[in-house]
């Protein structure tokens, strides 16, 4: 299926960037008229993707966010957000809800379920020492 | 971007606007400071006026739920808008009884 509109961004792992990098990407899907629910999902999934990159992908040192979007024709938004840190190395344990690597930082271990909870498909690619790259997948428009 | 309330042995936070990562350690660190010096028998965390939460938010309330066992006191959740309640249901806390 075709791509109608596409964006890129990238920005310093800064804890500051958080709130810029979800509305950044909730303002590039605004056109599609999703409902408000839809917005928050998005917003919170990108807020968690993000959050990991700072805090486990470059462990809170400085490094470079980048984030792709995208908008097919059926109105399905693709959003692949990446570091180059660290990696993951068992995604698997990484995923499952409560694992946590940063419990003195009061994380609750709940990114990725939250992630895969708010978005129709999130996809993990990592290898250590190269990165990780995950990818939201959302169809606007499937609550009605 | 919180204001609080004392009274009655109760320590009331009304949160405001977004939390993320990013906001949490900033009003992570108000909290404790006044629970410290006010021993509250009760700390109130008050959502209503909260527009934007992820995963962060639940750090938060379980970091709070320990402190204030360690004080001697508890802790509890009220005005939970809907969107946000759905992040504190998968966590699990509502089996620690906080949530009003």
């Amino acid at each position: 299926m075709k791509t109608v509109n596409q964006m890129r961004l990238s920005f310093p792992s800064k804890s500051r960037n958080e709130a810029f990098a979800r509305g950044a990407v909730s303002a590039f899907i605004t056109a599609l008229d999703p409902t408000v629910s839809e917005l928050n999902d998005l917003k919170t999934a990108v807020s968690e993707a993000v959050t990991n990159c700072i805090v486990h992908g470059y462990r809170r040192k400085n490094g470079t966010i980048y984030i792709y979007a995208s908008v097919r024709e059926d109105n399905t938004v693709t959003v692949k957000i990446r570091d180059k840190g660290v990696g993951i190395e068992d995604i698997e344990q990484a995923m499952q809800p409560l694992f946590t690597t940063s419990p003195e930082e009061e994380r609750a271990g709940l990114g990725f379920a939250v992630m895969q909870s708010f978005c129709d498909k999130v996809r993990v690619k990592s290898a250590p020492g190269k990165g990780t790259t995950v990818t939201l997948i959302k169809k606007i428009g499937a609550d009605e | 971007m919180l204001k609080t309330e004392f009274n009655n042995n109760t320590l009331t936070v009304y949160l405001d606007g977004e939390i993320d990562h990013d906001s949490a350690c900033k009003i992570r660190q108000r909290i404790d400071c006044s629970a410290r010096s006010l021993c509250p028998r009760l700390l109130c965390m008050n959502f209503e006026k909260v527009s934007f939460m992820d995963s962060s938010g639940v750090g938060l309330v379980m970091g709070r739920y320990r402190q204030m066992k360690l004080l001697g006191g508890s802790l509890r959740v009220t005005n939970v808008p809907d969107r946000i309640y759905r992040i504190f249901a998968m966590s699990g806390l509502e089996e620690l009884g906080v949530l009003r």
